[in-house]
């Protein structure tokens, strides 16, 4: 019996394995379909783990270079001026940071909207007054808002990798997607591959060869108070981490209560398997 | 089996009032107390009770999401991110609902093949079968429904997807997926009716569930010899023998549950769903939740047109078909024997059967091209050729083993033999699964 389980797992594993050599070689000719080119390489986040919390002046850099450079293209309207206070920041320091923009509000009594300086209930506002606009000003493809985006991408990790993430609780394939399509404008397209006009290469994109968002980071184009290096390669860090933390505010809660379920699931197991024990232990089964 | 005459008295004179009158303390402690279970269940008998306890821990999640979630497509999108932002434990609520959902699909499938492998559909438990098969039938809608509530792009296209089937019906397929959507196409009025359904089913499901559990009190527990009960000896009060067992089964499924829900949420998600719904921008694959993707591979495996039916409603008969089929089984399994125990060619046809599925699972998850597609068609074939020709075949030319005489004789011979067997009597190397 176990025999002829064993050669005929044997023959799967066979058959399997020429069927994945047919798929890999029709899908590495002609021009690519598959994106992205090349996947995301694995960061090291200190929001992973079972542990993870978020690093504060992180995020507070990270939300730097969103409003000096993100923000000019991309919204960020489901994350509340308020909750910046989950950053480290007192509550004078979001009224003041929230005071900064300007928020059409209204109708007042006389049935005109005005202008008033941000409050922390407030939310960011829009680079943009509608989609059409944002459309238009970017050549057809509104960028996307960013209060999600670090859950909305990830890049399918293919077998059997998706089996080890369990174990490893990978679930940052969205801020390493972020990461990597950040810092990967300045690689050459491989010869003969085609680059659409008013598009620019970028092998971590997840849906073309090249996307139209042109590099948004340069050297030295945000001036950090902390010291930390003033670097694409950092920008791009401080940015996915605090687009994660954007996406998912509850996360160290998370973690934290997660654990205390856990540990307390695994004592009531045990005493479980131990009162099974005494109950089962005159009857055989 | 049935627990025949009820011997309960209850102990205070308030219980004997309330029993004269409406014996519900009689029905709880007859059913969950005295009620007599087979001895040598295994922990694959635990899936029952850990499938009540998903139950109801999603209707309790779902009616306090449903206290914060707008059914309008405009708002249900910011309403679910509401919930993770500002409502208190929001967060939490929502991934035990949407993990908890995968979870009882996980608890739902082991139950399944559970009760394949130990032949648990036979005479006279056919019914108890059947309803199985409903209330399965009656999650898959659930599940789907649910899926489309957030209104992110995996909701929309694929409630886009799945409706569009009904419209390879012909004559009243149009008819059927309109009514299905309220309209034309995916939008408001879908949204709406899904939410309602949504609500509703599980209620239905419970419903049955009250059925599958009276079927069962009935015909009483299989058990993984599939001998039937014989004597008092085989079999132990459910409370405190069952009672603790599923107690320890449940928490460590719960375990697992938590792990997910805390630490890897999103795992069984889809990032696109983290995407506003956009009825102009389809997704580059559409893929559905992972508990219908062995469905999903062997509809798109249909490519090919049969006679007058095309390879649409052919790959749609295929998949209803793949459930369908699960209602008969009581009458295509022609063995006598009910345990793939004692049935060695059943029980490797058994795990063959499993690895397809979850081979047509993965396949489920690729794009419908290449060596995929001649894959998904082997995997869909030998889905069918185990229920339609296995099946029936194997249980008129295969030899079962020598089944021991009893529950207790199995046990004690697994026990080394003890308990005055025989002494020619070899020791049946049978496992417990």
């Amino acid at each position: 019996m176990k025999k002829i389980l064993v050669s005929l797992a044997a023959a799967g594993l066979v058959i399997a394995g020429a069927f994945g050599a047919v798929a890999q070689e029709e899908g590495g000719e002609a021009a690519p379909t598959h994106f992205p080119l090349k996947a995301p390489r694995e960061m090291s986040w200190s929001f992973a783990g079972p542990f993870g919390t978020y690093d504060r002046a992180q995020l507070q850099r990270g939300l730097k270079v969103y409003k000096e450079v993100c923000a000019a293209c991309h919204s960020l309207e489901m994350v509340a001026f308020r909750t910046l206070e989950d950053l480290g920041y007192s509550g004078a320091q979001t009224a003041a940071f929230a005071a900064e923009y300007t928020i059409q509000d209204g109708p007042n009594d006389d049935g005109d909207m005005f202008d008033r300086p941000g409050k922390p209930s407030d939310y960011f506002p829009s680079p943009y007054p509608n989609v059409q606009a944002a459309a238009a000003s970017n050549g057809g493809a509104p960028p996307p808002d960013l209060s999600l985006i670090a859950k909305a991408r990830g890049i399918e990790r293919g077998f059997p990798q998706f089996i080890f993430d369990i174990f490893t609780q990978y679930a940052e394939s969205g801020p390493d997607y972020i990461h990597a399509l950040l810092t990967g404008y300045n690689e050459e397209p491989p010869a003969g591959l085609e680059i659409p006009e008013g598009t620019y290469y970028n092998p971590y994109f997840n849906a073309g060869v090249s996307l139209k968002m042109p590099p948004p980071l340069s050297d030295g184009q945000v001036t950090y108070d902390d010291g930390s290096p003033e670097t694409v390669e950092q920008y791009s860090q401080d940015v996915s981490a605090f687009l994660m933390w954007a996406a998912e505010p509850h996360l160290e809660a998370r973690k934290k209560t997660g654990f205390r379920v856990v540990i307390f699931l695994l004592l009531f197991a045990g005493l479980m398997y131990l009162t099974k024990r005494k109950v089962w232990a005159d009857v055989a089964h | 089996m049935s627990e025949g005459h009820s011997t309960y008295t209850p102990k205070t004179g308030l219980g004997r009032w309330v029993d004269a009158r409406m014996p519900l303390p009689r029905l709880v402690y007859d059913s969950f107390i005295a009620y007599p279970v087979p001895r040598n269940l295994n922990y694959a008998w635990t899936f029952g009770g850990i499938l009540s306890i998903m139950l109801v821990a999603q209707i309790l999640t779902g009616i306090v999401l449903a206290m914060h979630y707008i059914s309008d497509t405009t708002l249900a999108f910011g309403s679910v991110e509401k919930i993770m932002r500002d409502v208190n434990s929001g967060w939490l609520l929502r991934y035990l609902h949407a993990n908890g959902a995968s979870f009882f699909f996980i608890a739902v499938y082991i139950h399944i093949f559970r009760g394949l492998y130990y032949g648990s559909y036979k005479a006279p438990r056919e019914l108890l079968w059947i309803l199985g098969c409903i209330i399965y039938l009656l999650m898959m809608a659930t599940g789907f429904m649910g899926y489309v509530l957030p209104w992110g792009q995996m909701s929309f296209w694929g409630a886009t997807v799945i409706t569009g089937f009904f419209t390879a019906i012909p004559l009243v397929g149009d008819w059927i997926q309109q009514l299905l959507l309220g309209g034309f196409a995916v939008d408001n009025p879908t949204l709406n009716r899904f939410f309602a359904l949504h609500y509703l089913l599980p209620f239905m499901i419970a419903g049955v569930v009250v059925l599958h559990i009276w079927a069962l009190h009935v015909t009483g527990q299989n058990n993984p010899t599939g001998i039937d009960v014989k004597s008092k000896t085989d079999t132990v009060a459910f409370t405190p023998y069952a009672t603790v067992k599923d107690a320890l089964g449940m928490v460590v499924f719960l375990l697992v549950y938590a792990y997910f829900v805390f630490y890897i949420p999103n795992y069984l998600g889809h990032p696109d769903n983290y995407v506003l719904a956009d009825p102009l921008k389809t997704p580059a694959h559409i893929v559905p939740e992972w508990y219908f993707l062995p469905f999903y591979a062997i509809l798109r495996a249909i490519t090919f047109n049969i006679g007058p039916i095309d390879s649409k409603l052919g790959g749609v008969l295929a998949m209803f078909g793949a459930i369908a089929v699960l209602f008969f089984v009581p009458w295509l399994d022609t063995s006598k024997v009910r345990s793939a125990v004692y049935r060695p060619w059943f029980r490797l046809f058994f795990w063959l059967f499993v690895a397809d599925c979850i081979l047509l699972g993965w396949l489920g998850s690729r794009p419908a091209e290449g060596a995929y597609v001649l894959m998904a068609q082997m995997g869909t074939l030998f889905y069918f050729a185990f229920f339609l020709v296995i099946m029936p075949v194997l249980g008129l030319v295969e030899t079962p083993r020598r089944l021991p005489n009893s529950i207790t004789e199995a046990v004690l011979e697994k026990n080394g033999g003890a308990g005055g067997q025989p002494a020619g009597v070899a020791a049946a190397p049978q496992s417990k699964g």
